[in-house]
């Protein structure tokens, strides 16, 4: 890509979102902590929150970028996978970064790709080895410490073929950080047979505004696993993380857990390209509104004969204020193809609490047990601490609300 | 164990139930009869306490207990289960957690599944998905692990199979003749909760459980030892005594409106 056109890019604004001024964030590459023992105390417990252990029990390797700077990168011994900074990793690997760097993300894609591609490089560069089934998750987690800062990630990660990771990309800010971007650009390569789980949580700062960019590359008879879970408030997300399936075989399956509090804006899409027959794709959304706004996009897009996806998009109001809105598309290109939908958005049905209180269930409790099945997508590739956290979470937040 | 005195009900604007007086003894097991919308289901949705049946006038008394304003989860507590002819679906709480929600422990519920064949349902949505066979199966399930002391039954053969109508029978019998043992302090026999082993014993009257039942075709007559009939007629109640069989010959030779009328007033 050429600078003069990625310079161009830099006032393109993006398909979807409020347009971000980010002249008006402080884009910086400082150093604004030394290790993780420096975090403040919510600091940490917020990490904790968003999956990231910091005793480094049961993971495979961990990384963490504090604002736009590296702050640990270690592999656990014997571990067949390397785990860097990507800036560093570009310097490395030059054949690797022909092969992959910007391959699955356009760096005009818009100004937030742009400002990534142009500014010094940061975020993870995981690449394992060809066969290599790493047990424990790894653990990536990119932290905002700094108020009105600017940051800048891109992720390249890459399985061989017959390969296997789960990972759990963490992402959080300081309490004490009110404001701040955080621009999130993540390239997926699955090999192929190989498999890859994404956990991603998110846990921002009230007036933190937040653009990921997703592409992932799926290979012949390849999986991919996306888990996405935000339950905190956020005053501005917006993110359509897509999956080309280009090998036959190949699977791919996007799970979304949203709840908006008041003062949230969520804008979480999913897109499946199907590229080549004999592929399948699933994306679930899970959507709950106690206040804030969420808008769902999915779109299925079947480029090839007998494939099959299915788009489901299930929101619930507990609120009078904010909204949910599910925009579903399909896309069938060829007379083979298997494409559908289902989106119900609506409050929790009063036959259900009624039927759980015949049951001998109070109506808080009928009430909680519906919103955690309603949340209760199955969510594979989770690690069990994990899973019973994001119970926990929604138990307090119910008992918060009163539920 | 239920006195039903006066009661009148209406779901929004529409009175549906008029002047209802209905009176079931400790083991005691009443059917009741009645052309489609003439306000069956809502007696029993009125008994349980589901929100939107209003009562105009007249009063449910429980076990000694007025619970005419008692909310629908305090009956359920007070030994009041139903099984409704459409449950709801709800969508991640599986019929194991369901089940144990009702009351019984993991042991158990994977026990009485197996009884009601269920046992592949167990990790599925409550209702997802399932057919009107299972639908029942399902609630009679979740009722053996509440036990509750007075059951209601709308419809419980309807949708079910020829093969299966046996099975839903047998289970509406245990719940009502099961004696809880955990929790009943008249449970002293030897045979308690092992009715088999005790023909002697009226089983009904051991546990001193009660029920109503809703039915059209009457095939759980066959499993259940009901005493009583009812034919409910355009919101009113008549037949205070009939027997239950022969209520439903005279209703499958002479129609409802006869026999609500004119041959049940012969048996005053």
């Amino acid at each position: 890509m050429e600078k003069n056109n990625l310079q161009a890019a830099l006032q393109k604004q993006a398909a979807f979102g409020a347009d971000l001024d980010l002249k008006k964030f402080d884009d910086n590459n400082d150093v604004h902590l030394q290790s993780a023992e420096d975090l403040s105390a919510s600091g940490k417990a917020k990490l904790e929150k968003v999956g990231i252990d910091l005793q480094e029990s049961n993971r495979s390797a961990t990384f963490v970028q504090v604002d736009n700077a590296q702050l640990k990168s270690d592999v656990k011994p014997e571990t067949p996978l390397t785990l860097m900074n990507t800036g560093l990793a570009a310097q490395k690997y030059p054949d690797l970064v022909e092969k992959y760097w910007w391959h699955a993300v356009k760096p005009d894609t818009d100004k937030y790709t742009a400002i990534t591609a142009l500014e010094k490089e940061n975020g993870y560069f995981i690449h394992v080895r060809a066969g290599a089934k790493i047990a424990f998750p790894l653990q990536a987690c990119v932290f905002m410490s700094h108020e009105e800062q600017l940051q800048r990630v891109h992720n390249v990660v890459i399985l061989e073929e017959g390969s296997e990771l789960n990972i759990i990309s963490g992402c959080a800010s300081d309490e004490a950080v009110e404001h701040g971007v955080h621009l999130g650009i993540s390239e997926m390569f699955v090999g192929k047979n190989a498999k890859l789980s994404f956990t991603m949580i998110h846990n921002w700062g009230h007036n933190v505004a937040v653009r990921p960019r997703t592409v992932t590359l799926v290979a012949e008879g390849g999986t991919y696993i996306s888990n996405y879970v935000c339950m905190e408030k956020v005053k501005d997300i917006q993110m359509y993380p897509t999956v080309r399936l280009q090998g036959k075989g190949a699977v791919a399956r996007l799970n979304s857990v949203l709840v908006a509090p008041p003062g949230s804006h969520m804008d979480v899409g999913g897109k499946a390209v199907l590229e080549v027959p004999g592929t399948r794709a699933e994306i679930v959304t899970r959507s709950i509104s106690t206040g804030g706004e969420i808008i769902n996009r999915g779109n299925l897009t079947g480029d090839a004969e007998n494939i099959k996806a299915h788009l489901e998009c299930h929101g619930l109001m507990l609120s009078n204020e904010g909204y949910i809105r599910a925009i579903p598309e399909l896309f069938a290109e060829t007379g083979n193809s298997e494409l559908s939908h289902e989106a119900a958005v609506g409050r929790i049905a009063p036959e259900e609490i009624q039927y759980l209180m015949a049951r001998g269930m109070s109506e808080e409790e009928a009430t909680a047990t519906i919103v955690r099945g309603f949340l209760n997508v199955n969510i594979e590739g989770l690690p069990a601490t994990l899973s019973k956290k994001i119970t926990d979470t929604l138990d307090a937040f119910q008992m918060n609300k009163g539920m | 164990m239920l006195n039903i005195e006066h009661l009148s009900v209406a779901v929004g604007d529409k009175q549906i139930l008029t002047d209802i007086n209905l009176h079931i003894g400790y083991g005691e097991v009443h059917v009741l009869f009645g052309p489609n919308g003439t306000g069956k289901s809502t007696l029993i949705s009125t008994i349980m306490g589901f929100e939107n049946y209003k009562v105009l006038e007249g009063k449910i008394v429980f076990k000694g207990q007025d619970i005419t304003r008692a909310s629908c989860d305090e009956r359920a507590r007070l030994g009041i289960g139903v099984m409704i002819q459409r449950p709801p679906t709800i969508r991640g709480l599986s019929l194991r957690k369901m089940v144990e929600i009702c009351g019984a422990t993991s042991k158990e519920a994977e026990s009485m599944a197996a009884w009601m064949g269920m046992t592949d349902f167990l990790d599925r949505s409550v209702n997802e998905g399932f057919s009107g066979g299972e639908l029942k199966r399902s609630e009679l399930l979740q009722l053996m692990a509440q036990k509750p002391e007075l059951l209601l039954l709308d419809e419980p053969e309807s949708g079910v199979d020829v093969e299966n109508i046996a099975l839903v029978g047998r289970a509406a019998n245990y719940i009502l003749q099961h004696v809880d043992c955990r929790q009943d302090k008249k449970c002293g026999t030897s045979c308690c909760g092992h009715k088999a082993d005790c023909p002697k014993n009226n089983p009904l009257a051991e546990s001193g459980h009660s029920g109503l039942i809703i039915t059209h075709l009457g095939h759980i007559l066959k499993y259940v030892p009901a005493s009583h009939a009812h034919i409910l007629y355009n919101g009113r109640m008549t037949c205070p005594k009939g027997d239950p069989l022969e209520v439903l010959q005279c209703i499958s030779r002479m129609g409802y409106e006869h026999c609500a009328g004119a041959a049940c007033a012969r048996k005053g």
